[in-house]
């Protein structure tokens, strides 16, 4: 199905199933233990041997010397791979750094060995047993000290409208301020894990992905062998955030393993391995010039972000949303990538905007306080309803000053003093800050197959994943829509190789895309199940299990009484995304309280509210609303991968040095979702929000902390050390 | 973690006569520290000797009026003990802003008191540290040290002891008793336990080769206004930035210590005496010849303040 015009009243504007609160299909596999993840799929095939990976103990250089000879010899051990015996090796195009190391190295952890074994704890402990001798090299590891040789990247262009220069240089209110993120881990609870089996030549893996379709062709190209004959299977993922987009190296390493020991293989990374092997969100620093007029008009608008990865690495495209978030007609911006020999940088939760906005958002607070303007005003007067580069291209809907209208309401933000460090709770320095969210809506092709049985049971079998986000259950709603019957009726399979390709888990574009491909094969399989019935001349209904037209009912089942009727279809996208900017916003709200004595910052009250087209279902979109606030406070108030600029490598790499948000650090959450149709993103009207509820969150904080206390902190994350030098004298 | 052969042992004079005899024997008791450290082979010992089922469980008030808590009460029990409530609060304060309540559930005093610093550099076998490899030198000097000591600490390790209840149990003047391979006993004060790092980081208390913690006793209350502030940067399940354990009198005077900045809880006597001129008088003797690195200066200017807030508060 193609998708080139905006959509008409459609089977889904019913909404008998879909845009109602909905418990998660898959809730109770989940709260009993009993969804399938990869790692435990001990039923899926016997003989399964354990694979243990050894990482790197430097940044950069060359392995010398290894000797594997007692790892060999170990008790149970079954095999020893290494770039020595794996044989020929491509890489993934998703993949930057190789993902089995040696000689050369190209960062720390990276895997150089797998050793097999009959448990667990013997692979373990015989893979300490592998001496490495390497030739260390001095690499760079420090950002700011590599800024200066950062170079624009390919497929980033500078962009702009105007005279930028000329316009700042003339505003008669100006700021030019300079910030910065760090890197971040994605910590999901559930570690890269793989089980791989060869049958012949040909390899399934059980694993944790959730881009299968990438997967496959990643895998393909690392192993040199036919797509078709790999299988990737991830039914079940623990969190992804963007660290499963890519084939990792517990996947290739389980797959080398068992073909070495010619055994099935399970490989899980260890937490401690997962921070420096894997990919992490890349720490910028960014430099943003706002001019504007004594009125608080925005004339000039410059935002300038410097990221560094490993050679043939991209940038962290922090200044992505500054393009279109607010108006100005003179406008800049630009990225700028050094070459960093940490570990591979790559997508986590809202690449881009997550760390953009962090710092976008925190200059327009200091900008509104330089003008004397409340915040929400000012961001008010500069909303935009076209893309402020391309002023013919409207946005399909931009909801921003209602959110931030509506958040202000219910937070009580008229109760928010302006001037800073003024309310006092005891020994707690109160304060309250706002920032714009902000997240573009992405299009992508996605398929779906859809079954009908003589008993009117429906299946889904899709390749898209669940990765937390309830993608089982927008999907089963879509279907029972689509198709006339209760929830329960409708069986949803997913993240199978086997199935059509979707859209997969990523960018937030998992829950629009993946259920309008589920609309086109539901779509199709009504005029199967209308040709079989005989409903040939007007377009029938589907509802309670019925099909119906001009007074005649037919059970739906009795479509399929002579056996399966099956239909499938993909959705396509036209160029309504270039004709129009599609985006999702969001206004977050944050209240916070600050120890005065020790600096210590505790978040009291949060609120997001949110615009985002069609909530599918409001139950689950609010669960990833408020789990993305409460990464965007990590990411304000804890995260930071610290690096160790002698070495090389995030020192902090298990979950007691990786502090992420605990329940007492969370104390209330809000969402609030508009009421908001998009006709122009697909049949089904919704965007993605999964990834809005991050954006932002940030600066809310760091907003809420400058109200408390009157210091303005421009280096995430936010700590107490931060504050000290700046708080009252204790009595 | 390396193959290591296990027994239960009968009796506290059992255990320690075989840790002594056996080569690379360690107890275990609620292992919420040794086997995380044994699967990253930073501990590898041949031997576990298990110690819970010795009847060491078991809090009972001494002839002195103090209590007696068995090295295998849980930490958990520890902190709900009435009597520790109304007479020892700065203890159960502490002891509930350590770990989560699942490891509270598990965890001993005698582990508690035993267990290892939580230095980055130590728990990644693939850098050189004193502690770990005696003589490797310390990767943490020149690295990423917020968390680290800036009192006590030596040129081989700028490490820190870890626990809470340890602070509390300084200021309490606690002591702990001991069983040694012969069967002998003693009682070592508190203050004696842990060791400086000096030259020797790896030696991290006194207790001598197979000998064996069997109680911690604490002794007679001695009133007063009793808390504990635990600095951190997320609300819960953070080791200490820095901590405050304080007992304050009515008249001003009384004991602190630190946590969170040495490698053992941080008590000067000397500085005690200042109480009743302030805080900033006692500050001066408690961080006097602080060596902090750039990255955890902040941490006097915390504890000053901290210190401070909790002394204020104790008044209040």
């Amino acid at each position: 199905m193609k998708f080139d015009t905006p959509a008409a009243t459609n089977p889904i504007d019913q909404l008998k199933v879909v845009g109602k609160a909905t418990d998660r299909i898959d809730g109770p596999l989940k709260t009993t233990g009993t969804a399938p993840y990869a790692y435990e799929r001990h039923d899926v095939v016997a003989g399964q041997a354990y694979g243990h990976i050894l990482g790197a103990a430097i940044a950069k250089g060359r392995i010398t010397a290894m000797d594997v000879s007692a790892a060999k010899a170990a008790p149970g051990v079954l095999a020893v791979v290494t770039a020595d015996n794996a044989g020929a090796l491509g890489k993934g195009h998703w993949n930057t750094a190789k993902l089995l190391g040696g000689p050369e190295i190209q960062h720390y952890h990276q895997a150089v060995a797998v050793v097999v074994a009959e448990t667990f704890e013997q692979a373990r402990a015989a893979a300490a047993l592998i001496r490495v001798e390497y030739k260390e090299e001095r690499g760079a590891f420090d950002l700011a000290a590599a800024r200066d040789g950062a170079v624009e990247a390919k497929d980033n262009p500078d962009t702009g409208a105007g005279d930028f220069a000329g316009a700042f240089a003339d505003a008669p209110v100006r700021l030019d301020a300079t910030y910065s993120t760090p890197d971040q881990g994605h910590a999901m609870m559930e570690p890269h894990a793989t089980i791989a089996a060869w049958n012949g030549d040909k390899l399934t893996l059980w694993t944790a992905n959730q881009m299968i379709n990438w997967g496959v062709k990643d895998v393909a190209q690392t192993l040199n062998m036919p797509e078709e004959n790999i299988r990737l299977i991830s039914p079940y993922i623990g969190g992804g955030f963007g660290g499963k987009l890519f084939v990792r190296s517990d996947a290739l390493m389980a797959a080398l393993g068992a073909r070495a020991a010619g055994r099935p293989v399970k490989v899980a990374l260890t937490r401690p391995q997962m921070f420096n092997n894997t990919t992490h969100r890349p720490a910028t620093i960014q430099r943003i010039r706002i001019g504007a007029t004594p009125d608080g008009k925005i004339t000039a608008f410059g935002h300038e972000s410097w990221s560094g990865d490993l050679p043939g690495g991209k940038p962290e495209t922090a200044v992505q949303q500054t393009r279109l978030l607010y108006a100005g007609a003179n406008r800049l911006t630009a990225m700028r990538l050094a070459v960093l020999d940490l570990p591979e940088g790559n997508a986590m939760r809202a690449p881009g905007e997550a760390p953009g906005l962090m710092a976008l958002e925190i200059a327009m607070d200091e900008m509104a306080e330089k003008l004397g303007m409340d915040p929400i005003q000012f961001r008010i007067l500069n909303d935009t309803q076209v893309d402020p580069e391309h002023p013919d291209r409207p946005f399909s809907q931009r909801q921003l000053v209602e959110c931030l209208r509506q958040g202000a309401d219910r937070f009580g933000w008229t109760r928010r003093n302006p001037k800073p460090a003024s309310v006092r709770e005891g020994r707690w320095l109160v304060g309250m800050g706002v920032a714009a969210g902000y997240r573009n809506n992405l299009l992508t092709k996605s398929a779906a197959r859809v079954r009908l049985d003589g008993q009117g049971g429906v299946t889904v079998e899709t390749d898209m994943t669940d990765i937390g986000t309830g993608t089982y259950t927008i999907i089963a709603q879509t279907a029972a829509e689509m198709l006339g019957v209760p929830l329960d009726r409708v069986a949803v399979r997913l993240g199978d190789s086997r199935f059509p390709v979707s859209c997969g888990s990523g960018g937030q574009w998992g829950a629009n895309n993946s259920t309008a491909g589920v609309y086109a094969a539901c779509m199709k399989l009504r005029q199967a199940v209308a040709r079989k019935l005989g409903f040939n001349a007007a377009e029938p209904t589907f509802a309670d299990g019925k099909v119906a037209s001009g007074g005649h009912a037919v059970p739906l089942a009795q479509a399929a009484k002579d056996g399966e009727l099956v239909a499938e279809d993909m959705i396509e996208y036209g160029d309504l995304d270039k004709k129009y900017q599609q985006s999702t916003f969001a206004g977050h709200f944050v209240e916070v309280a600050v120890d005065g004595a020790t600096g210590e910052i505790r978040l009291r009250r949060m609120l997001a509210v949110c615009a985002a087209g069609r909530i599918l279902n409001p139950k689950s979109a609010r669960s990833q609303v408020i789990g993305a606030m409460t990464m965007g406070a990590g990411a304000a108030l804890m995260e930071e991968l610290a690096v160790d600029k002698r070495r090389g490598f995030f020192v902090n790499h298990d979950l007691a040095g990786y502090e992420v948000p605990v329940h007492a650090d969370i104390p209330h959450q809000e969402v609030v979702f508009l009421d908001e149709v998009d006709p122009i993103s697909s049949p089904m009207k919704a965007k993605g929000v999964g990834e809005l509820g991050i954006c932002g969150v940030g600066a809310a904080v760091a907003n809420a902390v400058h109200n408390a206390t009157g210091v303005r902190v421009r280096d995430y994350p936010i700590t107490l050390d931060k504050l000290l030098h700046h708080l009252p004298e204790i009595a | 973690m390396r193959p290591f052969t296990y027994e239960r042992a009968t009796s506290p004079a059992d255990a320690a006569t075989k840790a002594a005899a056996i080569p690379g024997a360690r107890f275990i008791a609620g292992g919420t520290n040794l086997l995380d450290l044994m699967k990253l082979q930073i501990e590898t010992p041949a031997h576990l000797i298990d110690v819970n089922g010795l009847g060491l469980d078991r809090i009972e008030e001494t002839g002195e009026g103090g209590l007696r808590i068995g090295a295998l009460v849980r930490n958990t029990d520890l902190a709900a003990d009435a009597r520790v409530r109304r007479h020892y609060g700065v203890l159960t304060r502490a002891l509930v802003a350590g770990a989560s309540g699942q490891l509270r559930n598990v965890a001993t005093t005698a582990g508690n008191l035993l267990q290892r610093t939580r230095c980055p550099y130590f728990y990644d076998t693939n850098q050189p540290c004193n502690k770990r490899q005696p003589g490797s030198g310390c990767s943490a000097m020149g690295g990423v040290t917020r968390q680290l000591g800036i009192l006590g600490t030596s040129d081989a390790c700028i490490a820190t002891h870890p626990s809470d209840m340890a602070v509390a149990m300084r200021v309490l003047d606690a002591t702990v008793e001991t069983v040694r391979p012969d069967g002998a006993t003693r009682a070592i004060p508190i203050a004696e336990l842990h060791r400086l790092p000096g030259d020797t980081p790896h030696l991290e208390t006194t207790l001598e080769r197979g000998e064996l913690i069997t109680a911690v006793t604490l002794p007679k209350p001695i009133g007063g206004t009793h808390l504990y502030h635990k600095v951190r940067d997320r609300a819960s399940y953070a080791f200490a930035l820095i901590s405050v354990a304080a007992i304050v009198r009515r008249d001003g005077g009384g004991r602190v210590a630190l946590g969170g900045v040495a490698p053992r809880p941080w008590r000067v006597e000397a500085a005690e005496a200042q109480m009743p001129k302030g805080a900033k008088a006692v500050a001066a003797g408690l961080l006097a010849g602080a060596r902090p690195t750039p990255d955890n200066a902040f941490k006097i200017r915390l504890a000053e303040r901290t210190l401070a807030a909790v002394l204020a508060e104790a008044r209040a």
